[in-house]
């Protein structure tokens, strides 16, 4: 049987590659993921990747992958018809020179679970950058979902880190969430291996 | 729920923290990650195909008025899984440093010329068999500033869906025999020695075109479902 490719660094050029939007019309990934019509809650979701010394990560790349809005996955493997075939379920966006970060999408769903209890509304975030050999794989949960302390993957993480995975609603702002991710240190995110 | 996906091949890849590669030290995290189940979330993915891409995009020789300079090459493999199946219909992202070893890009600071008949981006999408194929320029070594009089050897950076979330990688395809290997301490991040070679093509005399173009092979291997029998035509 073959063996595995590893994995390498995306390294400080990565936006050659994976945004720089070179294939101007043709690009197919965004940060936009859900047309204005698409059914649903629509939601802002901006944040910042902070590195050891609290300083910004300026050359990373988030990749989200998400549920529609009626918890449902643009994949065979989920099998239930999709309200939109405009939805895929998929963003990308580089860090700017300030860290920073922001998708536009809807809410997801709640999604079926490892054990048929239902996963409370989440989005499933790959994060890369110079300095990460592989990929860090967490997750976006909402605070305050009253789904959340039935969630199963939620209740497999430390009570005092699970902070790290909400992603807070600006009281100010309606659709506007809020979500850092802190690569080391006190506040550091909690991520997964699958 | 069982696992869906392998989890033993991931061994073959790097650590979070590798000392001599300095930027692991402020973002490698520091608490061990927390082992989950593979749910629903986990086992799809994005699903992009040869709807979204064009033929030419694999062509990284043709995006400009005239040729790049440098030794043009054929790259061509296939995506595979861990149990020999091929990887159908699935997206591939390249990019690289020109024949010089200077990256388009604004961070890029080494001294050597830009080519302005390159900018060193390109994808395609695999075939029924997992088969995949680019055309480009042979990249060049280039300095970093890691330590000391350090050098990348020559490599092109790739990009692979692959059926789910869990199968997502990015690695780096380097090239025979490079006598910078023992000096890089990215290369040298992987821990195992076979499973370094498997970042390295290999030259293939066949897939070359005569009067045209050297070839280099390279099968990428992504993690594998176990949730089908294994084909014994793949096997």
């Amino acid at each position: 049987m073959p063996e595995r490719t590893p994995s390498q660094t995306v390294g400080p050029y990565l936006h050659i590659g994976l945004s720089q939007g070179f294939f101007g019309a043709r690009e197919i990934f965004s940060a936009h993921l859900a047309d204005a019509g698409l059914a649903g809650s629509h939601i802002r979701i901006e944040g910042r990747v902070y590195d050891g010394e609290g300083n910004v990560v300026p050359d990373a790349i988030l990749e989200i992958w998400q549920a529609d809005g009626q918890g449902r996955y643009a994949h065979p493997a989920d099998g239930r018809p999709l309200a939109s075939n405009s939805f895929r379920g998929f963003g990308r966006c580089p860090t700017n020179k300030e860290g920073a970060f922001a998708f536009e999408t809807v809410k997801p769903g709640s999604v079926p679970g490892p054990t048929g209890a239902a996963q409370a509304p989440h989005i499933n975030v790959g994060l890369f950058s110079r300095g990460l050999l592989k990929r860090l794989f967490t997750r976006i949960y909402f605070e305050g979902d009253p789904a959340n302390p039935a969630d199963p993957i939620l209740a497999l993480v430390p009570a005092d880190r699970r902070g790290t995975l909400l992603a807070k609603a600006d009281p100010d702002k309606p659709g506007l969430f809020r979500f850092d991710l802190y690569l080391q240190g006190a506040n550091e995110t909690v991520f997964f291996d699958a | 729920m069982d696992d869906v996906y392998s989890r033993a091949g991931n061994r073959a890849d790097p650590p979070y923290l590798v000392s001599n590669y300095v930027g692991t030290r402020t973002r490698a995290p520091q608490r061990p990650l927390i082992l989950i189940p593979q749910t629903l979330s986990e086992i799809t993915g994005p699903v992009y195909g040869h709807s979204d891409v064009l033929p030419e995009e694999a062509d990284l020789t043709k995006q400009h008025p005239s040729e790049p300079l440098g030794e043009r090459i054929i790259v061509k493999g296939r995506v595979l899984d861990e149990g020999g199946r091929p990887v159908p219909d699935s997206l591939v992202e390249i990019w690289q440093c020109n024949a010089a070893g200077r990256y388009r890009h604004v961070v890029d600071q080494h001294e050597a010329p830009l080519d302005p008949n390159f900018t060193g981006a390109g994808r395609c999408v695999t075939d029924a068999e997992g088969n995949y194929r680019f055309v480009s320029i042979k990249p060049g070594a280039y300095p970093w500033r890691n330590h000391p009089n350090a050098w990348r050897p020559a490599h092109i950076h790739l990009s692979l869906f692959g059926p789910s979330f869990l199968t997502r990688l990015v690695t780096q395809m380097y090239f025979p025999g490079d006598p910078l290997f023992p000096f890089d301490p990215i290369f040298n991040s992987v821990p195992d020695a076979g499973a370094r070679e498997r970042m390295i093509c290999r030259f293939d005399l066949e897939a070359t075109r005569p009067e045209w173009a050297l070839a280099y092979h390279f099968d990428i291997v992504l993690r594998g479902s176990r949730a089908t029998p294994l084909d014994p035509d793949h096997a």
